[in-house]
């Protein structure tokens, strides 16, 4: 990997070319880091999205028994306050954190990969403008935003969680990929294209974003984490999704209806924990991937 | 003008858009509230029976004179920024006619009491262990390194939750909740900080853990970064005592951190908000979640405002700071380069 001389960044590398991909798999296989968090995060995913078709759990909310039942062969994790079984809504509280998840972190990946590319390869004014509102976002802090945000809009769906976390954390994104894109600029293969005759998009597209690949997929991984915590958050404070269940909120309900006082530790117990190991788990895959193509990273 | 008061300058302008962004939305954002806020507030306390007619009239009426809520926005903008410019954020719903900076003056010492100490030691902890161990490596670094990576990871209000439950549940050392015991008025007697004190080392230790797991994660990598310089190689080559070389690394580790301990002490009111909810500590976390459960829309506006006023204030402290710390940053401005 030649570009490795010339990064430009503290922490990330510029990663390798298409070609260096292959590698950087191969690289992977033997990284037990990457594999170990990569299947934690996956075992959890299909907790989630398969565990209530194979277990034929079909209804979350559906009462099976009285205020905080102990566990037991029916109940394997006892009920929640309303009676309800807390280890189906687990798997469906999984499942709505990962999508909120996902779509936030989609989100402002993308948000934040469109800007920063754009200012940092355009340049010039449309490179001022777009950093000026960047560095704006950037310093209100976004919890604030989220809570008026939450709000304002009374009935919030799964998706609309979602786009409310996505659109609020993409400047730290957008900032880390301008750096690069400024950099990649002034790439001689780049200056190549273009004398081939390359339109801008075509510029970009090609030229630019492959070589950012591995920084954009690290960033995805960190705002996909942080978007479930934000929504954990979030519901904590009372604005979580409307109608659902999301780990967030089977801690809210734990909390207000004093789980943790009376010791019914089944109920806020497995939600913590499952927050703690997905956030775990998704830090050890971007700190895996990093070090997979930052070779200064890997200690012997 | 110097290029340093340039700089100055440039910062504060930056500062002042972000304020002015920040105003703008808190006063936007809470009215795109379908209707207006204080129909859905009165709609609701009329339903719920919490109030007579007459005292809800009563109340209508002087929150729309208050807020100007019948007149365009333009003008309701202005009745905000002039109300926010006399210190005035306006009263709580609830606790009507009690003002919202009263309601915020009784809370925001407690989280600061509560936060500040749990930074500023965590920081420092954190930080001497983060470069020990990036300087040892070995077992000390397996050792530690997985357990702060672990710790700093987990959200900080999960360690709370079960921080409760094992030390005031099951074994019954501290207090589950509150900030001081509820048999006894606040003041300053020995009997009440003594409870004070109980009551604060669970949700101390909570975040202070978090904290040095964070802290020591960010100075490792920092140091990993530092150690593979030209300048450490020299130093070894020299000879150079190990502790010598240390504080070398910490020394160039340290810009990133500092500003991590700014930017900290500047999120400090909104970054323990959920922590003081599971543990019903009297701050402001606890008083912005008992606002939003009754929809007492002054008092989240202004606990937001608040937020907001500390961090940018932070960030421009930061950088000011940063013109004179950083030895790149100040050649620049004076011109030496």
């Amino acid at each position: 990997m030649t570009t490795m001389t010339q990064t430009r960044g503290r922490r990330y590398s510029s990663p390798g070319v298409l070609g260096g991909m292959g590698r950087a798999f191969l690289l992977a296989a033997y990284s037990p880091r990457f594999l170990f968090a990569l299947t934690v995060f996956l075992l959890i995913l299909s907790f989630g999205f398969l565990g209530p078709i194979i277990l034929g759990r079909h209804d979350a909310l559906m009462t099976v028994g009285g205020l905080y039942d102990k566990p037991s062969s029916t109940a394997w994790l006892g009920t929640d306050n309303f009676g309800r079984d807390v280890f189906t809504q687990l798997m469906y509280g999984i499942r709505t954190s990962l999508i909120i998840g996902f779509i936030a972190g989609s989100i402002a990946t993308t948000l934040g990969l469109l800007i920063g590319t754009t200012a940092g390869f355009v340049g010039g004014t449309v490179e001022n403008v777009l950093m000026a509102i960047t560095n704006v976002v950037i310093t209100i802090p976004s919890i604030v935003i989220l809570i008026l945000l939450s709000i304002a809009i009374s009935t919030r769906s799964i998706v609309v969680m979602g786009m409310i976390i996505g659109i609020t954390s993409w400047p730290w994104t957008a900032r880390a990929v301008r750096a690069q894109a400024s950099s990649l600029r002034t790439r001689e293969h780049v200056d190549i294209a273009r004398l081939s005759g390359a339109g801008t998009l075509s510029l970009i597209f090609s030229e630019i974003v492959p070589f950012m690949l591995s920084y954009v997929v690290m960033a995805f991984v960190l705002q996909l984490s942080s978007g479930i915590l934000q929504e954990a958050a979030l519901s904590m404070l009372g604005l979580g999704p409307s109608g659902n269940v999301s780990l967030g909120i089977m801690l809210q309900w734990a909390l207000l209806w004093e789980s943790v006082r009376t010791g019914a530790w089944w109920a806020f117990l497995p939600p913590a924990l499952l927050l703690t190991l997905i956030a775990f788990s998704l830090l050890l895959l971007q700190s895996s991937i990093d070090e997979i193509f930052n070779p200064r990273l890997r200690r012997s | 003008m110097t290029k340093f008061q340039r700089y100055l300058l440039n910062k504060l302008a930056w500062f002042l858009v972000a304020f002015a962004t920040a105003l703008v939305m808190n006063f936007l954002l809470i009215r795109l509230i379908p209707g207006n806020p204080v129909d859905a507030i009165i709609g609701q306390m009329a339903a719920g029976g919490t109030a007579t007619g007459e005292a809800l009239q009563k109340m209508y009426k002087a929150y729309m004179a208050e807020f100007g809520l019948d007149q365009p926005m333009w003008k309701q903008f202005l009745v905000y920024l002039s109300n926010l410019s006399r210190g005035y954020l306006g009263a709580s719903f609830r606790q009507y006619p009690t003002p919202v900076l009263q309601l915020i003056q009784q809370a925001l010492p407690w989280t600061i009491a509560l936060q500040l100490p749990a930074i500023l030691v965590g920081w420092t902890i954190g930080n001497s262990l983060g470069v020990l161990v990036a300087y040892k490596k070995g077992l000390l670094d397996k050792a530690v390194f997985p357990v702060s990576l672990f710790i700093s990871t987990m959200p900080f209000y999960c360690l709370s939750i079960i921080l409760v439950y094992l030390f005031a549940v099951n074994w019954r050392i501290f207090p589950a909740s509150g900030g001081y015991s509820f048999a006894m008025a606040p003041g300053w007697n020995w009997a009440f900080i003594q409870s004070a004190l109980k009551h604060y080392a669970l949700p101390f230790l909570s975040l202070v853990l978090v904290f040095i797991g964070g802290q020591a994660v960010g100075m490792r990598a920092m140091s990993i970064y530092e150690l593979d310089a030209d300048y450490v190689r020299f130093s070894r080559s020299l000879g150079v005592a190990d502790n010598y070389i240390v504080r070398y690394i910490f020394r160039n580790g340290m810009l990133p951190q500092v500003t991590g301990l700014a930017l900290s002490i500047g999120g400090m009111v909104s970054g323990a908000l959920i922590t003081e909810i599971v543990f019903s500590y009297p701050g402001i976390g606890f008083l912005l979640f008992g606002a939003i459960r009754n929809q007492d829309y002054p008092v989240v506006q202004g606990i937001t405002l608040i937020i907001m006023i500390a961090v940018l204030t932070a960030n421009f402290l930061v950088e000011v700071a940063y013109g004179i710390i950083d030895p790149r940053i100040r050649a620049a401005t004076a011109g030496e380069r």
